[in-house]
């Protein structure tokens, strides 16, 4: 175990390095020069850019920018070109206002998907089951932003309430309860649009391990000496069907960066992917690196976090 | 006297594969419902392509008519402040007009054809490049990387890199060592009579991992980067053109080709018929392609099919973010995220690209799915 652990861990760093490299040439090597953003600028004269390209350490060769940036990543020095501000606190404001929507996205992903995914087991060829796998596909399908705009439409002109942004825009100083209120509206949309998808692709995996663990032996026997269907299905084959899906805890964790940037610009919530996207349009190198890098360490970290669980859960695996 | 044959001859089954796969696709409806809308796909967008491409074309999708901008569907086009050649294909606005008075029906015929060409390309190249290191690393995943090959090509690729960096004088040192050393052990090998390395080299000729970690790791730093995010910036970095996008959108999502086609491949290569192969002194190159590739290449199509929706949605995504295809072309994607700035005024510049876009996307993936349950082997014993 111990072993596993530490061989994993070398590994992980050795993966991260190679990433760090790949994204950095990725940034550097694309055609356009950051200093060149707006040369019709008045102020930014030759001398300006060359000063920005000292202060950016953009006249030294490419290894040891390399090198510079993330030295400065990890002492924390890093700083956005746009604004000048400390990018890792820059990153942690927007993380931040990302939590809620992945919280309540997440939570209704794994409440939804896991009733859902039964129900079609159980019923398998039957009418639910069916119109359960033409709408999974047809969420799979829609395109995100597509189905954002029907939602918005249908939301405003029934409930006559502002969806867009964080909060209402001039809303002063109301009371807790509006407060509140307005709150959880703004939130709802945006978090069941990035729920959709998760609902859709997790239901139709619980469904085929349900329908896995149903053709077994065990369940066969249980139904033919007459335990109870309700018991069956939710204790003896519901409880063998979960294994998979606590390693599944673990991938969830990159999903806090990743796929958000075209809902979080539609409702223009200030979250980590607009970040991104922000940082993307006015060529923030050092932004989007760090993005790039947080990113894949949460990936290897969810990765190492599902393996773990793994073998903790099911003791025939010994890696 | 008894025409029925006997049990002791080899009996051929009684279907051939490909019929007992169509019986088994029948019974799912929604399959074949995804099969018919995507063979109408793609007739419409071979259509589409012959029809609005040209000199002089049938469905003009380029023809800007101000005074006609945002006429509704099915609205007739106003005779009196119109040449005749500026006249709508059918001499109706099938589905409206935008707000330059482009005839929506014409963009989405030529949309339906980059869409589609999009959608192929990219997976095409993903397939490619899948089957590719796939193919390597389950065929020639044991042989082994050796210390002084890694050292050779870091020594290549860092006198190239110092050259474009601009430390030419270090970079071609660097390369010509490179060079020098490829081209010694190739002579000590093949021409010279000892065949030996000399000492010094055998400390670095040492086994180091096989090409299969090799590959494998390589996957794994692949599926580090956030895709789309991945895919946002490249494009964003690159200039705007078609080809960068399928292109970008083929070199993100090959892994799962490799992995698909690694693990069949390391199954595969045990079998009797790949050793009889083999025994026979059939080149690896044959095995590989004649023997190896046609039983292994059924989920890497699944997971094409089911890719190509996944590049149309994705191409759509791009477009909302204003980083899709440049104008010139119209595909389903630009034109409803040009058409999302007139959505209460002109809801259908929004809907129909948007359902277009659904339909074709939902029959893609359920065909996919439908072939995938076709070539699950336990479906077809229950059968």
């Amino acid at each position: 175990m111990l072993s596993f652990i530490g061989r994993s861990i070398i590994q992980k760093i050795i993966t991260l390095f190679f990433v760090s490299i790949v994204s950095f040439l990725i940034i550097h090597l694309a055609p356009g020069k950051p200093s060149q953003v707006d040369p019709l600028n008045p102020k930014f004269t030759p001398e300006m850019v060359e000063r920005f390209r000292k202060e950016f350490h953009l006249d030294k060769p490419l290894h040891v920018q390399y090198l510079l940036f993330y030295r400065d990543l990890f002492t924390g020095k890093t700083a956005s070109w746009k604004d000048n501000q400390p990018v890792l606190k820059k990153i942690w404001e927007r993380f931040l206002n990302s939590l809620p929507l992945f919280i309540v996205g997440t939570i209704l992903t794994w409440t939804l998907s896991f009733p859902i995914g039964i129900r079609s087991a159980i019923s398998r060829g039957g009418f639910y089951d069916r119109s359960a796998t033409f709408f999974s596909y047809l969420l799979i399908s829609i395109p995100g932003f597509f189905f954002a705009y029907i939602l918005i439409i249908f939301v405003v002109n029934t409930f006559h309430v502002p969806v867009i942004g964080m909060e209402t825009f001039g809303i002063g100083d109301p009371s807790w309860p509006r407060w509140a209120m307005d709150r959880v509206w703004h939130l709802l949309l945006p978090s069941v649009l990035g729920a959709t998808g998760g609902i859709a692709v997790l239901s139709r995996y619980v469904r085929s391990q349900m329908l896995e663990v149903e053709s077994q032996d065990y369940v066969r026997t249980a139904m033919a000496k007459g335990v109870p269907p309700e018991q069956v299905h939710y204790k003896h084959a519901l409880r063998n069907a979960l294994l998979p899906f606590v390693t599944m805890f673990g991938l969830i964790l990159p999903g806090l960066i990743g796929g958000s940037v075209i809902i979080e610009s539609i409702f223009s919530w200030p979250g980590m992917g607009r970040m991104a996207y922000e940082a993307i349009l006015a060529r923030d190198y050092p932004v989007i690196l760090t993005v790039n890098f947080v990113s894949a360490v949460l990936v290897l970290a969810g990765t190492f976090i599902s393996d773990i669980l793994y073998m903790v859960v099911d003791p025939r695996i010994r890696l | 006297m008894n025409p029925e044959p006997t049990l002791e001859g080899p009996l051929a089954p009684r279907k051939t594969r490909l019929q007992e796969s169509w019986h088994l696709l029948k019974q799912n409806r929604l399959a074949v419902l995804g099969l018919v809308i995507f063979i109408l796909f793609f007739i419409t967008a071979l259509i589409g392509l012959i029809l609005t491409s040209g000199p002089d074309p049938v469905f003009d999708p380029s023809l800007v008519r101000l005074q006609e901008k945002l006429r509704p569907p099915l609205s007739k086009p106003n005779l009196e402040t119109l040449r005749p050649d500026e006249l709508p294909g059918l001499g109706v606005y099938l589905f409206g007009t935008d707000d330059l008075g482009r005839d929506t029906f014409s963009r989405m015929l030529q949309g339906s054809w980059v869409s589609l060409t999009v959608g192929f390309v990219a997976v095409g190249i993903s397939v490619l490049i899948g089957i590719f290191m796939g193919g390597i690393a389950g065929y020639f995943g044991q042989n082994r990387i050796y210390f002084d090959h890694i050292l050779m090509v870091v020594l290549l690729f860092a006198g190239g890199a110092l050259i474009v960096v601009g430390a030419s004088s270090q970079g071609l040192g660097l390369l010509a060592l490179g060079l020098g050393y490829i081209a010694y052990s190739l002579w000590t090998k093949r021409i010279s009579e000892k065949k030996v390395l000399p000492i010094w080299l055998h400390v670095l000729h040492k086994k180091a991992f096989s090409v299969d970690t090799l590959i494998m790791r390589i996957v794994d730093i692949m599926l580090c980067f956030p895709s789309f995010f991945l895919i946002l910036t490249v494009v964003a970095l690159l200039p705007a053109s078609i080809y960068n996008i399928m292109i970008v959108i083929g070199l993100t999502s090959w892994m799962g080709a490799t992995r698909f086609v690694r693990a069949e491949f390391l199954s595969l290569r045990e079998q009797d018929f790949v050793t009889a192969a083999r025994a026979l002194g059939v080149s690896d190159f044959r095995i590989i392609f004649r023997h190896m590739m046609p039983n292994a290449i059924a989920p890497v199509l699944v997971s094409a099919t089911i890719g190509i929706a996944t590049a149309i949605l994705t191409e759509a995504g791009l477009s909302f973010l204003g980083f899709g295809v440049p104008p010139p072309h119209a595909t389903w994607g630009n034109i409803l995220s040009d058409g999302k700035r007139f959505i209460f005024d002109a809801p259908w510049l929004t809907f129909i690209p948007g359902f277009a876009i659904l339909i074709v996307v939902l029959s893609f993936n359920l065909f996919g799915e439908g072939l995938r349950d076709i070539l699950n082997p336990k479906l077809r014993e229950r059968y």
